[in-house]
């Protein structure tokens, strides 16, 4: 049974539609990359998946259980923990503290701040300062640590990369490489192309809230992707978005 | 209801809201002449009627569109009664003191909102209310005022009873009509436009532009000036004045339930609020302090379960408008069903403010 | 007149009592609770009715009315605030409001107009004095009074920073959808919130009806101390409450030197004041109410 399954799933927000009919599964251990042009709906769906958003239609499915009555505060406690795009840390707590409200859930396992803080070193000195005074990178670690302090099954992380200077980038991802070896399941939105096929094992492109392309990293060629991101793909040149 | 015979209603109004326009004005001149054939007591009902759709109207302009909900408006009910007394002690014909009073009451109000209107939600509320118990135990200093004890508007009973009954009867319907007729046209004109974009999203209006304070400041003041007359009315009809009365936080609470049960932010809903009320003022009001309970019960249910209020639901519902204060904007079915996000309609302030 | 001034430093411990739970509220849930004078009153009535009905002492009488508020509080946030918090931010005043009249008049309708204290059944407490050096007589009362604002403003400072679930209602305070996200039961933290709330209401009742009298309609003044202590306190801590209530209540007693009526223009003048200075120099609208302690960044 897959790890996760998303179902013809559909999020509005009031009256705009902004996943309209999405179906994918990912397995344990897998690493899924989601991309897309800004408004694709790509965060709208990791919120739904974690959630944030409740579906006008369509299901998750988490190890074949449904979720659409699970509050977010549940669905952590079942396994799946986001790290939400700009981070949304709680400012006027320390970083020590937004790492503990990871563990709030309680999941068995081994994550602990101290482990955060030997992944992230640079977040040792930092332990005690309130997280609206940290760096962009420093802010990310602790959005990546707390969302891992509740030791989940998927993590889903919402363009961790945003607003970083490469080297961070780099270091932030080193860190992710050791999260992906040691088999945790990942689904991860990034904005920069090469990056996600390099990391992941499958990618899945969205276009305008639905799936327009997917398939194995490996496999597919960049311009493959690229021509998907902007509804190149489709064979009406009509269909090309503005 | 000159502005809605004068002004061009039809590009705007509804079939309905045509009917609606004659109606009220043959409703107002059935009213001016009813003195002459109901009774005494009658009379009395109907002038406090009156003031109630006034109170009703003011708070509803603060709240309902101005987003502004305060709970100490009993400070100009209490101020408009106070000023009559102070101008009429002072040898002012009482009746015009009463209209002198409401313009006092407007122009203190001014200063004040300089300060009141940076407050925000409940602290505006309760700032409010702070501001009613403070003007009250001044208010109680005045040696005319005798604290507690009170005084009375003693000039006003050099007129004949029977005459002094039907001119505070007009008096009444007459600053009824004109306050509505005021909110009416202000709704229509240009600072409608400014109200509710306020009233939709006050954060987005000030982004484009649109003078938020300034148009706040104007239903304040406005607000207490009516209210301010409707005290001197109140005064006019009791004659006595005790300023525990009428510095009362309960007459907020009837502004309130009227609103909320007729309709926040609608304009038709205030006036339909205070006709509620008074039935229920008339038929349940000798049952003492259950009639009381019953009030905040039904405002508590309503704020839960229908916070558009009466008027509101039945607008929604059946798309019904008698007096069109905004444009009327129909979105046709989109082609594409899902991709154009419309606006909803005249949403309430409570939805985004 | 230092006399005065202890009196007044003490009686502030009585409004940063009814403050807290106020502040507290408004600063996790964003609501400002209008019927929370009228709580307090109903927390002074049920105490007054065990004692005088069943002869238990207010003292005792507080463990059964505490729980009861806590699970008044937990109700209210369940099927009103919450509700009612879900149409913006202006529909929570009116609903509270319209509670407050229910609360209020229900007391009428069973306790009648008369004034009730319950300084009656806490024996010689509510006269005994301690005298302290210059011959200055302080009310064993007002100092337990104090003490009570002082333990329980700590307490609840450190509840909410070294706990777990405090920390969770501190989480739920400043971003409930982020909290949700992160594994915090927002409705739960929110419900165990005004919990709290209600009890430091339940208490602050029980000293109102010990050190003073009171009636049904007495809420409302309860309210404009409460809201008028949590503003002048300002923000940063729950200290600030305790600054604030003793602030408000050195303001009356100055008033009331000034002229005999003068108790409350007093209070309500200094309030006006600080809130001018406050606008004036912050630009904003009001800060005041809206933050809760943090722990000292190092
Ligand atoms: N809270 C919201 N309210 C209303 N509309 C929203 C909301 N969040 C997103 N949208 C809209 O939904 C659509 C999808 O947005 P979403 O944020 O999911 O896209 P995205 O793929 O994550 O974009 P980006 O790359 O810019 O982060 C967009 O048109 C956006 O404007
Ligand atoms: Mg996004």
């Amino acid at each position: 049974m897959s790890l996760l399954s998303v179902e013809n799933l559909v999020v509005r927000h009031g009256l705009l539609q902004a996943v309209r009919g999405v179906s994918f599964t990912i397995e344990r251990g897998e690493t899924l990359a989601l991309v897309g042009a800004n408004g694709a709906g790509k965060t709208t769906l990791l919120r739904a998946i974690a959630g944030a958003h409740h579906p006008a239609a369509g299901r998750v499915l988490l190890s074949g259980a449904d979720l659409s009555n699970v509050p977010s505060h549940r669905r952590v406690g079942m396994g799946i923990a986001l790290v939400p795009e700009g981070r949304k840390l709680f400012v006027q707590m320390t970083v020590e503290e937004n790492l503990l409200l990871g563990k709030t859930a309680g999941r068995p396992g081994d994550w602990s701040v101290d482990k955060v803080l030997e992944m992230f070193p640079n977040l040792k000195p930092r332990r005690h300062a309130k997280t609206g005074h940290l760096s962009g990178g420093e802010q990310q670690a602790t959005a990546i640590g707390r969302a891992l302090m509740s030791n989940p099954d998927v993590l889903l992380l919402d363009e961790v990369s945003l607003g970083l200077s490469p080297l961070i980038v780099d270091r932030v991802y080193a860190a992710l490489q050791g999260l992906i070896a040691s088999g945790t399941t990942i689904i991860l939105v990034e904005q920069d192309l090469n990056r996600a096929l390099a990391v992941s094992d499958r990618v899945i492109c969205m276009l305008e809230g639905r799936v327009a392309l997917e398939g194995p990293s490996k496999a597919v060629s960049r311009e493959d992707v690229t021509k998907a991101y902007f509804g190149l793909h489709r064979k009406s040149p009509g269909s090309v978005p503005a | 209801m000159s502005a809605v015979s004068t002004s061009p209603v039809i590009e705007r109004g509804t079939a309905t809201s045509r009917i609606a326009a004659i109606a009220v004005a043959v409703i107002i001149a059935l009213l001016a002449v009813a003195p002459h054939f109901l009774s005494a007591g009658a009379v009395d009902r109907i002038t406090a009627l009156f003031i109630y759709v006034i109170l009703a109207a003011m708070w509803n302009a603060l709240a309902g569109f101005g987003g502004l909900v305060s709970v100490g408006q009993q400070v100009f009910f209490g101020l408009g009664a106070y000023f009559a007394i102070r101008l009429a002690d002072a040898g002012i014909n009482p009746f015009l003191a009463l209209f002198t009073s409401g313009i006092i009451v407007g122009a203190v109000s001014w200063p004040l909102s300089l300060f009141m209107l940076r407050l925000r939600n409940g602290e505006f509320a309760i700032g409010m209310w702070v501001i009613a118990a403070l003007t009250h135990l001044l208010v109680n200093l005045d040696r005319l005022v005798q604290g507690e004890t009170g005084t009375s508007l003693i000039s006003l009973n050099v007129y004949d009873a029977g005459a002094r009954r039907a001119a505070i009867y007009w008096l009444a319907l007459a600053s009824m009509t004109a306050l509505l007729a005021i909110l009416f046209g202000l709704l229509r004109g240009s600072t409608g436009a400014a109200i509710r974009a306020i009233r939709d999203n006050e954060d987005a209006a000030a982004s484009v532009g649109v003078r938020v304070t300034g148009t706040k400041r104007l239903l304040f003041v406005l607000a207490a000036f009516g209210i301010g007359i409707a005290g001197a009315l109140w005064l006019a009809t009791s004659i006595t004045f005790q300023p525990k009365t009428y510095f009362n936080v309960q007459w907020t609470a009837y502004m309130i339930f009227m609103v909320l049960v007729g309709g926040i932010g609608t304009f038709e809903g205030a006036i339909l609020g205070a006709l509620v009320f008074f039935l229920i003022e008339t038929w349940f009001g000798g049952i003492g302090v259950w009639y009381l309970v019953g009030l905040g019960a039904t405002a508590v249910l309503f704020s839960l379960f229908l916070p558009r209020g009466l008027w509101g639901t039945i607008e929604e519902r059946f798309g019904l408008r008698l007096l069109p204060v905004g444009y009327r904007v129909r979105f046709p079915a989109a082609a594409d069903g899902d991709a154009m996000p419309s606006p909803p309609q005249a949403t309430p302030y409570r939805e985004k403010a | 007149m230092s006399n005065q001034i202890i009196q007044g430093i003490l009686l502030g411990g009585y409004y940063a009592l009814i403050a807290c739970g106020l502040s507290f509220m408004f600063s996790v849930m964003r609501i400002i609770n209008l019927a929370h004078g009228s709580l307090a009153v109903f927390a002074a009535f049920a105490l007054w009715w065990l004692a005088a009905r069943f002869h238990i002492s207010p003292f005792v009488g507080l463990l059964i009315v505490l729980p009861l508020m806590a699970a008044i509080g937990w109700v209210l946030q369940r099927f009103l605030l919450e509700r009612s918090a879900r149409g913006g931010a202006l529909l929570p005043i009116l609903t509270t409001f319209g509670l407050a009249i229910v609360i209020d008049n229900l007391l009428f309708e069973q306790f009648g107009a008369d004034t009730r204290s319950l300084a009656p059944y806490i024996g010689s407490l509510s006269y005994d004095s301690w005298e302290w050096p210059g011959s200055i007589y302080v009310g064993k009362l007002a100092v337990i009074m104090f003490a009570s604002a002082v333990i329980l403003l700590g307490g609840l400072q450190l509840f909410l920073t070294h706990t777990r679930l405090g920390r969770s209602i501190r989480a739920t305070s400043e971003d409930p959808d982020t909290a949700g996200l992160v594994g915090v039961d927002a409705r739960r933290a929110n419900a165990i919130a005004a919990s709290i709330a209600m009890v430091t209401v339940g208490l602050a009742g029980a000293f109102l009806g010990m050190r003073s009298t009171f009636d049904p309609y007495a809420g409302a003044p309860q309210l404009l101390f409460a809201f008028e202590a949590a503003v002048i306190g300002g923000a940063g801590s729950l200290w600030g409450t305790l600054i604030g209530g003793i602030v408000l209540a050195l303001a009356q007693t100055l008033g009331a030197q000034v002229h005999p009526q003068g108790f409350l223009i007093g209070g309500h003048v200094a309030f006006l004041i600080v809130l001018f200075i406050r606008l004036s120099t912050s630009g904003l609208g009001l800060r005041g109410l809206q933050r809760l302690p943090t722990r000292k960044p190092t």
